[in-house]
């Protein structure tokens, strides 16, 4: 009976105290904002399968690697001057204009004159209905290739951030907590680390092997978990190492590995997931460059959308094609800001000193 | 009979939490007279601090005053403007804060950090006057000259305390602020900077509002006090009246619980229970859960509150008068 | 004769400093020098001095969170009814006899890991041990919550440090102090964070519990009134050594040493009408004494258990 009534207070008590730091982090509108990014582009990511898995989306065109729609439009056949401005065309800018081609372009069609009008698929095609994003130059729909893309991020960023975290979580703990010899090894490790500029060395990693998502995080989560964050979380590891509650422990007779795992790495777990959430920002920005150097495999993420759109020339098209590049980057700008916005949430929680009364 | 330096009167303020309504200081009325020493006590929480803020209007953000009058030397100080304030704040009222460790910058030389507050001041000042003036503060509080030249760092313990006195009275206050200027410091130094402070203000003629949990060093050093509980003050009235013949059940549970060193070992009362929460209203006397014979009127909640005159100058609460 | 709980003899701890940066030079700082004490059973011995006097240093070294680097700690063994010197103890054995000298620390709010609950918190020490079944330790533990004065128990168990006020921590951490059943307690300053109205209920409940479980305590403080009401005996510390150890009364009244009579004479007394005795810090009743009972030893006996340092303290004081 008095049993029961323990674990009702004490489930009650615990309810009530995850209320409360929800509550404190609510108080931030940054944390509120990121959250509601992150769960966007979850939803996002969620959404494909789900649309594939109930037939709403055809596997066949909407599939972000292999889909294929043949888009038609008639276009008339034109040939732009050498010279500009002319009558009808400003500058070499505005040749072919829209609903034009230019018959340069035709020299593999017979027979097609100045004039005509001439039958073609348009690819990349701008947004419509059936593709509300467009689709690219290879009549995929970016709206899918996005989705896939938030998948891959997901992924990626939670992966390499939990694998870092914990590696540093562990080691800084362990560099803290045994001092000596250990702790000098552990710190010129991760000096020398953070020394290494980071992305010449996944540009040699990337040559030697090939790189997929699967190790793409990896490599981010060993080269984050031994880098700056084990410097960090050994410093709150040494601020509770000292604490009364520790020496109380000792006294009563407690060993190293159960003060370390019952009473060390419990009060520096705030910190490492703090790191946690942060490191997924710089994960997603990794990966999205690395992506966009093509020195990722990867079948499609939101950096091979840009390097495609890089690669097939659209890029320094202006605004002409803005569905290649705009929804790619921004999705990128977006989640990678939305996880650190959450971040800075977190903080106000996990810190009581930055906390506003 | 001198002349009231410094009139409080019907002080309210709280502070603006998520909680609610922190009700630091309620209906805190006193005056202070030239050359007096004026004694604050009463537990963590109970509101001596944000008295002390309020009087140098030095509060945080979230505190609001709400009512009452704060009037130094006739001229009312709640509602002033920054720029007014900042003249009167040194050299109409100073204080020596808590943590003087904290109180230096420690980039700057000591000496340095005190002139910059009387060129504030006194604007006209040459550097040799000011020099002169920093040399016949530090010889007041029994400091080396050269102590000037010196970084914070270089100073112990009781010479910072020594040098945040001097920065207090660098601008010839009326008034001094001490808000428990000892409690970071050992018995032995925290009896040197007493009778230093106390060495100070005979000599200068200062009000002095000195703020303290510790019991004792009230004795030692004021010559009236108010014991504050939960924001209000409960007992005031000349110092060896209150010691003799304390009314209030709070300062006499104070003065019980308090060991010496002196006089019979004797069994000391522990006050059971925790200060009440000052978030929100509340009706009644706020000490009536913790007293140890409440009557049934104050523990119903209906005890009228307010100070009643028990001896000449001596004011008590009257529910816990009536109490008996 | 009494029976001792522990025998301190000429304990040292000392630390090496390095000189500066680029120097290679070490300097000693010896924290604690050459100390000696007993604490018979069932009495507190209140060990007084300014901070940095080495109080704490003892104290670590005592419960062996810091090793020394001298001198002997003798405790007495219930199992063979003798006393042992804690130097020979090791593994299993030394773990077992962690359980007879526990420590209480100053800042309640420091010390007790706030991400526990109190239930574990005071179950910690039984874990550790693996002292009863579950069900036992539960009991246990509800046991000496009513013994500290949280009740109803089941009401603080399941909750968290922060949730509790100091004086109620502090109540915890006696209770996890005292589950151990030991003999003798530390105390680190235990009530100098807390406020006055709290302050002696922890006083009384740490007396009444000495009594009740016949647990000694050294209790370090920098108030001698605090020691007085709480020790049978005071030592007085100065610099690393103890220069004059008493009966309570006797020291107070009767305080020979110079740093004693200087301690004693700066204490405010809560009474405007009473005028502090001013001692006269001078050294002749010490040198006096030193020459009638001969300097060859660190410590003389005056008399009613009264003894004191014979070293040098001129201009330091």
């Amino acid at each position: 009976m008095e049993e029961n009534f323990n674990q009702d207070l004490q489930k009650e008590l615990r309810r009530e105290a995850i209320k409360r730091n929800w509550q404190l982090f609510k108080q931030s509108k940054l944390g509120m904002i990121g959250l509601y990014i992150v769960i966007f582009f979850l939803f996002l990511a969620l959404l494909q399968p789900f649309l594939f898995l109930t037939g709403i989306w055809n596997k066949g065109v909407y599939d972000p690697v292999v889909g294929y729609e043949p888009i038609k439009d008639t276009l008339l056949v034109v040939e732009c001057p050498k010279e500009y401005p002319t009558e009808k065309y400003e500058s070499y800018q505005d040749c072919p204009a829209k609903g034009e081609v230019n018959v340069k372009k035709l020299y593999m069609a017979p027979g097609v004159e100045v004039g005509d009008m001439y039958e073609t698929f348009i690819q990349p095609a701008p947004p419509s209905r059936r593709h509300i994003l467009g689709t690219d130059s290879l009549g995929r729909d970016i709206f899918s290739q996005i989705m896939e893309g938030s998948q891959v991020a997901f992924i990626l960023g939670l992966l390499s951030a939990t694998l870092g975290v914990g590696i540093s979580t562990i080691l800084g703990t362990i560099a803290a907590f045994f001092g000596g010899k250990i702790d000098a090894y552990l710190m010129r490790q991760s000096d020398l680390i953070l020394m290494l500029p980071s992305l010449p060395l996944l540009f040699i990693i990337s040559a030697f092997a090939e790189l997929k998502v699967w190790h793409l995080a990896v490599v981010l989560g060993v080269l984050g978990g031994l880098g700056g964050s084990v410097i960090t979380i050994k410093s709150q590891a040494l601020q509770v190492k000292v604490k009364p509650f520790v020496d109380s422990a000792r006294i009563t007779g407690g060993s190293n590995m159960k003060i370390l795992f019952s009473h060390v790495l419990p009060n520096v777990a705030p910190l490492a997931l703090l790191f946690m959430v942060f490191s997924v920002t710089g994960a997603i920005a990794s990966e999205s460059v690395l992506s966009f150097l093509g020195l990722l495999n990867i079948d499609m993420s939101w950096g091979i959308m840009i390097y495609l759109s890089q690669t097939d020339g659209f890029i320094f098209s202006g605004m002409r094609y803005w569905w290649l590049i705009l929804p790619a980057g921004l999705a990128v700008t977006f989640l990678a800001g939305g996880f650190y916005l959450v971040g800075r949430g977190l903080d106000d929680v996990f810190n009581p000193r930055l906390r506003k009364r | 009979m001198s002349k009231d330096v410094l009139v409080v009167k019907d002080l309210n303020m709280h502070y603006e939490t998520l909680a609610g309504n922190v009700s630091a200081v309620k209906n805190v009325s006193f005056s202070v007279k030239e050359g007096e020493s004026f004694g604050l006590v009463g537990e963590s929480g109970c509101g001596k601090t944000s008295v002390a803020m309020s009087l140098l209007q030095l509060q945080a953000d979230n505190a609001k005053i709400s009512s009452g009058s704060i009037s130094l030397d006739g001229i009312e100080m709640v509602g002033m403007s920054e720029s007014e304030l900042r003249k009167v704040r040194w050299d109409g009222i100073s204080i020596v804060f808590q943590g003087a460790m904290n109180a230096w910058n420690p980039v700057v030389k000591v000496g340095e950090q005190i002139r910059e507050a009387i060129r504030e001041h006194y604007p006209n000042n040459t550097k040799n006057e000011n020099t002169e003036k920093i040399e016949s503060l530090f010889k007041m509080v029994d400091l080396d000259s050269s102590i000037m030249d010196r970084f914070p760092h270089e100073l112990s313990g009781g010479m910072k305390q020594r040098a945040v006195i001097a920065l207090a009275l660098s601008c010839d206050p009326k008034v001094v602020i001490a808000d428990e200027p000892t409690t970071a410091l050992d018995v032995v130094i925290q009896d040197q900077i007493l009778k230093e402070i106390k060495k100070v203000q005979e000599l200068l003629g200062l009000s002095l509002i000195y703020i303290s949990h510790d019991i004792a060093v009230i004795a030692e050093m004021t010559d009236q006090m108010a014991v504050m509980y939960a924001g209000s003050i409960v007992e005031i009235g000349p110092t060896d009246q209150v010691f003799s013949n304390p009314k209030h059940a709070y300062t006499r549970l104070l003065l019980e619980s308090t060991p010496s060193v002196v006089g019979e070992k004797k069994k000391l009362r522990s006050l059971e229970g925790e200060p009440p929460s000052l978030i929100g209203e509340e009706n009644g006397c706020s000490f009536s859960p913790r007293c140890p014979d409440p009557s049934d009127k104050c523990k119903s909640g209906n005890s009228e509150m307010g100070l009643i005159e028990v001896a000449d100058g001596h004011f008590a609460d009257k529910c816990c008068v009536e109490c008996g | 004769m009494k029976k001792n709980v522990i025998e301190v003899k000429n304990l040292e701890k000392y630390f090496e400093v390095s000189g500066g940066f680029f120097s290679r030079k070490k300097t000693t700082v010896k924290a604690v020098d050459d100390i000696t004490f007993e604490i018979p059973f069932g009495e507190s011995l209140g060990l007084v001095g300014q901070s940095g006097c080495g109080k704490t240093t003892t104290a670590r070294a005592l419960c062996l969170l810091d090793p020394k680097t001298g001198g002997e700690v003798n405790f007495f063994n219930n199992e063979t009814s003798s006393m042992q010197s804690i130097d020979e103890l090791e593994g299993e054995e030394l773990k077992k006899f962690r359980r007879n000298i526990q420590m209480i620390f100053q800042d309640p709010y420091e010390s007790l890991n706030p991400r526990w609950t109190i239930k574990d918190i005071i179950l910690e020490p039984l874990n550790i041990h693996n002292i009863g079944d579950l069900d036992e330790r539960e009991e246990a533990v509800s046991e000496i919550l009513q013994t500290v004065g949280l009740t109803p128990p089941e009401n603080y168990m399941p909750r968290y440090p922060h949730e509790l006020s100091g004086g109620q921590r502090q109540r915890v951490s006696i209770a996890r102090t005292l589950i151990m059943k030991p003999k003798f307690v530390v105390c680190d300053e235990p009530t100098s964070m807390l406020d006055v109205s709290i302050r002696i209920s922890i006083m009384d409940l740490m007396l009444n519990l000495a009594k009740d479980l016949e647990v000694s305590y050294l209790y370090i403080t920098h108030d001698l009134a605090v020691a007085r009401y709480m020790c049978n005996r005071i030592a007085v510390m100065f610099n690393g050594k103890i220069v004059e150890i008493a009966e309570t009364e006797e020291l107070l009244n009767n305080p020979v040493h110079p740093y004693t009579k200087r301690l004693i004479s700066s204490i405010p007394v809560p009474d405007p009408s009473y005028d502090r005795k001013v001692y006269d810090i001078n050294f002749e009743e010490l040198d006096s004494l030193i020459e009638k009972y001969g300097s060859d030893k660190p410590m003389i006996d005056i008399g009613n258990e009264h003894y004191i340092a014979t070293h040098d303290v001129k201009g330091i004081i």
